[in-house]
């Protein structure tokens, strides 16, 4: 009997092992960041936190943050709330083009999207140029103010509203808007006293997930605010990272913990909103409703198309309008048409090569990885009891609900120095945005295993656990094939994100370590836009394709695991 | 109060035919029942009364109102019907009083005139108590009543009942099964209730139609429909019974006595037709013309199921007072049989 049990203890001892790291990873940096920034604080008004505390910097980026943050939250609401509300209610038609192309801007990497908007307005706008329209020059760039960034804000965080607010939607049972009908509500009046009361815990929950996601980002304000000189939270962390290194840690932790602490008190409340609201509805739920628009179908469906011609085909088109010409300022015509850009980023320029090479080593190597991981992961995690299994996900969840600036000081705090024992330093090398990257996209990885897993049936496993089939053989024979899809399209969705990934790699890559994302970023800031236009056409074009073939897996795979499909 | 008729009304989805050519007159202030086996397009019959679909070919009426044709579609809100669907569709976020009071405010009806009506409906399912309380906060027949209050609250012409005993134990659906008498009495209204339970159905319509497969297979009484079934299918559908082949059996028409028996001892003759017995129709006895085996002898508390075998090896369903050995031999006599319409092809094929 001894004999046999202790191949099997191992084997969850390995698997236990193999989670205590990944938590290690996850909950490392945070800790690391908590005990800088409270650091000191003995020395009274020159601790570092009193220091951050005290400067009019500080409170004039927290309330930038705020005002973007919440005018940006407004406008996802807006525009996620339409769309939630006309495409998952009526019977307007092409639902599933219209949500492929909502949902692009949430994928498309912020600084690409905030590129290809200055392509669009300004006295140098190649469109507006090319269709002489463009206003005179010296005239003001509208997107480099406060009011610019919450725009941009708004629409790229508009899908995580219309996530949110479709799946309540969705979870809506039929008979209840139907009981509202046949009582003599028009259609308006049920949505007005049926269904919005009944979603607006979805629609709340929604606004504070677009406030969190605001309040991290960085390529949009980086790009907009930073040349007008106004800062937000993670802008102001950046900019002073990069003007006095690594001098300024402790402060930076302190400003840090500031904005990661705001965060997470909205992570927590919209979790504690969609428990609130949760009714026992019973009923037929689970398809989309279609109310008929009768003769104002052609008008929604109008309305629904110039929006997103207006936020999303219009300034892609600028995007690539701006790549083809040879200078900006220079009208697009058949004359002038280039792709010198194109040849000269492929060809000439090795730092774009070297780019693209490690952003996609980075995101080939963290996607594998993390596939590789996230089946042991998700089987033990599986295994625990139901108060541990949230635990360990609020702790996973951690690195991913920061801003990306804050886990990236996190790190730096943990890797400045070089690696007790070994005496290697990871500070300055790709190995560090990898490690980053890791922590950051765990959760993206193991949401779609840890949802299938849990739709396999238990007795499949124990059958063959019957037939005398071992552990790693079960995981093997058994478990593997049937969760391969869902690890696939974590894998995918990994891939997708870190290959574009901006904020973390600002601050932490080094010469000869660029990113894709840094690449964009710092070709704009360098007066470069034509060239930044070239990478960003190239980048959006990859995430499509990404996008598509995820899309492709999708009848193999439980339902919500693509954010972008039912 | 105005009469509901449906002349050959469809409805298709994509390629599939949902119902078709169905045709029924539903007489003002009348209990009717549409009964069927799942999937044979009794609640698409319900959601086209509703307004919920358009039928594809066809008119609905309501009185001397055309509610749905080919160009027509009066919308859900504006038909003035009532509707109690299976989960009950309470709205959570209203109190049981506002649920009830809903339609009314949707009328323009307000203050003191709100107040005695919504009471009212609340006291005619004796819930008045509960006024205040959440529906999630009731037991699922307390629930079921909140729905038929909001039916009654404003007066509608037609109500319709969607399974509305499907979700409840079997305790509660002989209650509920009185409440939905009660209200029909008093509301005056025509009710059209839906339901795959016969039994339920018998009890409860005055009249019954039968659909299968998206056609309408019987429009009559209980009495009727349990008496005289039109077809082989519908007979094994409702009651217990058995159907026998027997010669001279004419579709439609009662064999009796002494024709019955004759009929029945008479082997191997061309020209059969089927012919259905019910159980309470064999009177089993030591002598009797025909002879049979006890296959099986079930206790139903009341009685004894038998199985029998007849000689020529058809299977006959009878009653008997006392526990019967299997595989005995006994005498059957039968009494009563009703000619059938013989099924297309194989029964239970299509």
């Amino acid at each position: 009997m001894s004999s046999a049990a202790t191949p099997r203890s191992q084997q969850r001892w390995l698997l236990t092992l193999l989670m205590g790291t990944m938590l290690l990873l996850c909950l490392a940096p945070s800790l690391r960041l908590l005990m800088e920034a409270l650091s000191g604080l003995g020395l009274g008004s020159e601790a570092p936190l009193w220091r951050v505390l005290a400067s009019p910097r500080t409170w004039l980026a927290l309330w930038h943050s705020l005002y973007t943050g919440v005018l940006g939250m407004l406008i996802a609401l807006l525009l996620g709330g339409l769309f939630a509300f006309a495409i998952t209610l009526t019977d307007v038609r092409g639902k599933g083009v219209l949500m492929f192309c909502f949902m692009l801007p949430m994928m498309i990497p912020p600084q690409v999207t905030a590129l290809s908007w200055l392509q669009l307005f300004g006295p140098a706008s190649p469109l507006l140029n090319s269709l002489n329209i463009a206003p005179a020059l010296g005239a003001p760039q509208p997107l480099h103010s406060g009011e610019g960034i919450a725009l941009l804000l708004g629409i790229q965080s508009a899908p995580l509203v219309f996530l949110a607010l479709r799946t309540s939607l969705v979870a809506l049972p039929r008979e209840l808007m139907e009981a509202a009908r046949i009582s003599g509500a028009r259609p308006f009046q049920v949505w007005r006293h049926t269904v919005l009361p009944l979603t607006r815990g979805g629609l709340v929950a929604g606004g504070a997930m677009a406030f969190v996601s605001n309040l991290g980002n960085f390529g949009i304000p980086a790009m907009l605010g930073i040349p007008a000189g106004y800062y937000v939270l993670p802008t102001l962390i950046y900019q002073r990272m990069a003007g006095f290194g690594t001098g300024v840690l402790a402060e930076m932790a302190a400003l840090s913990m500031l904005i990661g602490g705001l965060a997470l008190a909205g992570v927590a409340l919209q979790q504690r909103l969609l428990k609130r609201s949760r009714f026992g509805l019973i009923g037929h739920a689970g398809r989309a409703h279609d109310l008929s628009l009768g003769r104002w179908r052609g008008g929604v469906e109008a309305g629904l198309a110039i929006l997103l011609a207006a936020v999303l085909l219009a300034p892609l088109l600028a995007l690539v309008v701006g790549s083809l010409v040879p200078a900006m300022g220079v009208p697009l015509t058949v004359e002038s048409a280039t792709l010198e850009a194109y040849r000269e980023m492929l060809g000439r320029q090795g730092v774009t090569r070297r780019a693209m090479r490690n952003s996609l080593w980075l995101a080939g190597g963290a996607a594998l990885t993390l596939m590789v991981v996230c089946l042991p992961l998700a089987y033990r995690l599986q295994r625990l009891p139901q108060r541990w299994q949230g635990l360990v996900l609020s702790v996973i969840e951690l690195p991913y609900a920061l801003p990306g600036v804050v886990l990236a000081v996190a790190c730096i705090l943990l890797f400045v120095r070089p690696l007790p024992l070994v005496e290697v330093s990871l500070y300055g090398t790709l190995w560090l945005i990898f490690i980053a990257y890791l922590a950051r996209f765990l959760l993206v990885g193991l949401k779609p295993v840890t949802a299938s897993l849990a739709q396999l049936d238990p007795s499949l496993e124990e059958a063959a656990q019957l037939a005398g089939a071992g552990l790693w053989r079960r995981l093997s024979g058994i478990v593997l094939p049937l969760l391969a899809p869902a690890l696939f399209a974590g894998g995918l969705l990994v891939f997708l994100i870190a290959v574009n990934e901006l904020t973390v790699s600002a601050l932490l890559w080094s010469a000869g370590n660029e990113t894709l994302g840094v690449l964009i970023y710092t070709l704009d800031q360098g007066g470069d836009s034509v060239l930044a236009s070239a990478v960003a056409v190239l980048v959006v074009a990859m995430v499509a394709l990404l996008m598509l073939s995820l899309n492709m897996m999708a009848s193999r795979l439980p339902r919500g695991v693509i954010p972008w499909r039912d | 109060m105005a009469g509901l008729s449906l002349a050959g009304v469809g409805k298709r989805f994509g390629e599939h035919a949902a119902v078709s050519g169905l045709t029924l007159d539903v007489a003002a202030g009348e209990f009717v029942a549409l009964l069927g086996p799942s999937g044979c397009g009794k609640t698409t019959v319900l959601r086209m009364l509703a307004g919920f679909e358009q039928p594809s070919e066809g008119h609905i009426r309501l009185g001397g109102r055309t509610l749905s044709d080919a160009s027509r579609h009066v919308p859900p809100e504006e038909r003035n019907m009532g509707m109690v669907f299976q989960s009950y569709a309470l709205w959570p976020h209203m109190s049981v009083a506002d649920n009830v009071g809903y339609p009314l405010k949707l009328r323009g009806v307000g203050g003191s005139d709100y107040r005695r009506r919504v009471g009212e409906a609340l006291a005619m399912v004796e819930l008045a108590a509960l006024a205040e309380r959440r529906p999630q906060e009731l037991s699922g027949g307390q629930r079921q009543r909140v729905a038929l209050a909001r039916c009654l609250v404003a007066s509608p012409a037609v109500v319709l009942l969607d399974e509305p005993l499907a979700n409840l134990d079997r305790h509660l659906r002989a209650a509920m099964e009185e409440s939905f008498r009660a209200f029909h009495r008093r509301s005056g209204a025509t009710l059209v209730y839906v339901t795959h339970d016969q039994s339920e159905a018998m009890a409860l319509a005055d009249r019954i139609a039968v659909m299968r497969e998206g056609r309408l297979v019987q429009w009559s009484t209980p009495e009727t429909l349990y008496r005289q079934p039109h077809s082989e299918w519908l007979a094994g559908f409702i009651g217990q019974g058995s159907v026998l082949l027997l010669p001279g059996a004419v579709p439609g028409r009662w064999l009796e006595g002494d024709a019955l028996m004759a009929a029945a001892e008479e082997a191997g003759v061309q020209g059969r037709g089927p012919v259905l017995v019910r159980p309470e129709h064999v009177r089993l006895g030591e002598r009797g013309g025909l002879r049979a085996r006890v296959e099986r002898a079930v206790f139903r508390g009341e009685r004894y199921e038998l199985g029998l075998r007849l000689a020529d090896g058809s299977a006959l369903l009878a009653y008997s007072a006392r526990r019967l050995a299997e595989g005995s031999t006994i005498g059957v006599t039968l009494d009563l049989g009703w000619g059938l319409e013989p099924e297309a092809g194989t029964p239970g094929r299509r």
